[in-house]
């Protein structure tokens, strides 16, 4: 797809970049001390830091991944939604106030407190600096896929630019000014999504969605001994045919232009259906739909074959309220777009053919993790470990719990997080109207779902689509500060002054902070760019499953388990890493995404929540019992 | 869960037991609900497909709810602890 930068996205863009960048100077002038670098001096009002948890939290991942899958496979990407926010009941019920009354800084504070213990210690800060790199890779990989329709830059660029810019608040002015970049970015969020949602249900659904929208042809072709000979309209000549056990396709050319279309058989007849397609020919030359790249031939999509309101076919519905919305999709049929590569000769094609799909599908599970139709055990075992890392990975996640720290009392730790969930599930029960509204507003990316709802924006003018974008990409910025405070908290707190016994000054500490955030920087900036490509919701998930399976035990055990030992903890803490990273490494997803191999995957599991957890907590409970004698049990405090 | 924290400059919280408690039990009920979710949609996956109401299904009406569920779950907790909170650190 060719995205033109305008002046205007552009300079709000900037406008908001330097914004963020003279709110962290000014907070930086306050910042002298080290309570107030990790943990904002402890002042922060509640409701600010209950909006700036969804600044936090509300990602990449969630704006640009959730709505992208939606938008490609319907309901499963709204599986993620449910997900997330569930793990936010954990965080309330269970976590929220003790870890505020036990810990000072980190939340190694916290799981310290009762043991005083060095293992424990080193092995929450190497967790902590393990599970915010995961969670930071996808951050970077979402930042370089947005600058590029926004301000006309490659990848590299758009990691690059965030982390300069992310070392440079953090660098400056630590935990007060992420909080407050965090809140106003949290709260813009929230409350463009609303605007762009109101947008979309006032434009209801239309089968054509707006003038100039492709034409996607539909043929009636002769079929002879499994070749297509011709097509029923005379402008096109057939090239050629290529069966695989993929389907049909078949090779058109009109006017110069060759054009892929996919061939089916229903009652006798043979129908062939435009599809897209991007060929990377024998000779090196890459062609979108049969032209070069500048040619502009590659189309936005996504349609209504069938549009049925109230039982009724009809061409365009007018407004509609979110109840109507959601009904008006499950009774229609929608063209998606799923791809396909194959070979013709020595070209590589990939193709993105028409796929209609009932309204009923795609309001219910099964597109994309298969759960009815076409499912496995292993199938439906990767669901179920997904749906547990979600629910158990965000009261484990680093710079979600330093939040903690941000605000007076336990009572304000409660206060905010009810804040929090609500404005955070206000905005996931939008990302399902947002998801569907770009599924059916012609405006998909196919080679892209993480541009969908900027793309969506765009449909309703620049403004909305430069503001949501600018938005996102500073959530990028926020999301990523919030990570680097928390890793450098862990190298300066809890590894340097605590584990090693390195004696600082209050001002020392400060400094060490800021050192380690700018070497984590660096270090993020590097993977955001090695990352490029693989898709965004997909990570945070496996970094949801790296520190549920991490961090959760030790935080669970210890605050409800009395018999709970220092070594239990350690030993569950490095359990939890090994295991959840060894089954990513060695994953059917891993294998194919990035070291691009068709080889079998060792480990037929895609998420390691399932496996990973309960071993972590099972090693916590084991080594904890085994070790009753030794001292290592919680001072009866 | 009898420890309160450390020299904490905001006193001592005589409601603390409580609200672990409470948190506990609200928690547990909202793992019931969470996991009928999922083993519908591992179980019996058609399920989810039936139209409850105003053309809704029950994916919908479940995911949405678990959603409301969540936030209306911590306005109870947040209520019970506060009022716990004013009868007893007084």
């Amino acid at each position: 797809m060719i995205y033109i930068a305008s002046p205007l996205a552009v300079g709000i863009f900037i406008a908001f970049v330097l914004g963020v960048l003279g709110l962290s100077s000014f907070f930086a002038r306050k910042t002298q001390t080290a309570q107030g670098y990790y943990a904002a001096g402890g002042t922060i009002h509640w409701a600010v830091n209950g909006i700036a948890f969804a600044g936090d939290y509300l990602s990449a991942a969630s704006f640009l991944g959730i709505c992208g899958m939606i938008a490609f496979s319907g309901y499963d990407g709204f599986l993620y939604s449910i997900g997330y926010l569930a793990g936010w009941v954990v965080a309330l019920f269970l976590v929220a106030e003790p870890l505020k009354r036990y810990g000072k800084y980190t939340f190694t504070d916290a799981l310290n407190f009762k043991f005083n213990s060095k293992g424990i210690e080193l092995a929450a800060a190497i967790s902590t600096l393990i599970v915010s790199t995961c969670y930071l890779i996808p951050q970077m990989v979402g930042a370089g896929d947005l600058v590029t329709p926004l301000l006309g830059l490659d990848h590299h660029w758009g990691v690059l630019i965030v982390g300069v810019i992310v070392i440079y608040i953090v660098a400056t002015a630590g935990m007060t000014s992420t909080t407050y970049v965090q809140f106003i970015k949290g709260g813009l969020l929230v409350v463009f999504s609303t605007i762009l949602s109101i947008a979309i249900f006032m434009n209801g659904i239309n089968k054509k969605p707006y003038d100039g929208y492709h034409d996607f042809k539909n043929l009636t072709a002769t079929m002879t001994d499994g070749k297509v000979t011709a097509v029923d309209d005379a402008s096109y000549k057939v090239l050629g045919t290529v069966k695989n056990d993929k389907g049909v396709f078949v090779k058109l050319e009109k006017d110069g232009l060759t054009t892929w279309f996919t061939a089916s058989e229903k009652d006798g007849v043979t129908t062939v259906k435009e599809a897209l397609s991007f060929v990377k020919t024998g000779d090196g030359k890459e062609l979108f739909n049969g032209a070069a790249k500048e040619e502009n031939k590659f189309y936005q999509v996504g349609h209504a074959s069938k549009l049925v309101m109230d039982g009724k076919e009809v061409e365009s519905t007018g407004a509609l309220n979110p109840i109507s919305f959601l009904s008006t999709v499950e009774q229609s049929e929608v063209v998606r777009f799923t791809k396909v590569l194959f070979l013709d000769g020595k070209d590589t094609v990939t193709l993105w053919k028409q796929n209609p799909t009932s309204g009923k599908e795609i309001m219910k599970p099964g597109l994309k993790f298969k759960v009815d139709k076409g499912s496995t055990f292993m199938s439906k075992l990767n669901f179920i470990s997904l749906m547990l890392a979600l629910f158990l990975g965000t009261a484990a996640l680093p710079h979600v719990l330093i939040r903690y720290y941000t605000v007076p009392s336990p009572k304000d730790a409660r206060k905010s997080t009810i804040v929090a969930i609500s404005s955070i599930g206000f905005f996931y029960v939008l990302t399902i109207f947002m998801g569907l509204g770009a599924m059916l507003t012609g405006v998909l990316d196919v080679e892209s779902s993480n541009m969908s709802a900027p793309l969506v924006a765009k449909f309703f003018g620049v403004i909305l689509f430069s503001c949501i974008s600018a938005i996102a990409f500073s959530t990028v910025l926020g999301t990523v500060s919030g990570l680097i405070v928390a890793s450098s908290g862990a190298v300066a707190h809890d590894l340097i002054t605590n584990y090693l016994g390195i004696e600082m000054t209050d001002k020392g500490q400060v400094r060490a902070g800021k050192i380690a955030a700018v070497g984590i920087g660096i270090v993020a900036m590097i993977l955001g760019i090695i990352f490029k490509g693989i898709n965004v919701s997909f990570l945070v998930g496996l970094a949801f499953a790296v520190a549920a399976a991490a961090n959760l035990p030790s935080i669970i055990m210890m605050l409800f388990w009395k018999k709970t030992t220092s070594h239990g903890i350690v030993a569950s803490i490095f359990v939890g890493i090994v295991t959840s990273i060894v089954i990513i490494l060695f994953s059917p997803s891993t294998y194919l995404d990035l070291y691009k191999t068709t080889a079998i995957a060792p480990i037929p599991l895609d998420n390691p929540g399932i496996v990973a957890i309960p071993l972590s907590f099972l090693t916590l409970v084991v080594v904890s019992l085994l070790t009753q004698k030794r001292g290592g049990v919680a001072k009866n405090v | 869960m009898g420890g309160h924290g450390p020299s904490a400059d905001w006193g001592v919280d005589n409601a603390s037991d409580y609200k672990a408690k409470l948190g506990v039990y609200m928690f547990i009920v909202y793992v019931i609900i969470y996991t009928g979710f999922i083993v519908i949609n591992v179980a019996s996956p058609k399920l989810m497909g039936i139209i409850l109401f105003a053309g809704l299904n029950l994916a919908i009406v479940y995911g949405v709810g678990l959603i409301i569920l969540a936030i209306i779950m911590g306005l109870i907790y947040n209520y019970l602890c506060t009022k716990k909170e004013d009868e007893l650190n007084k």
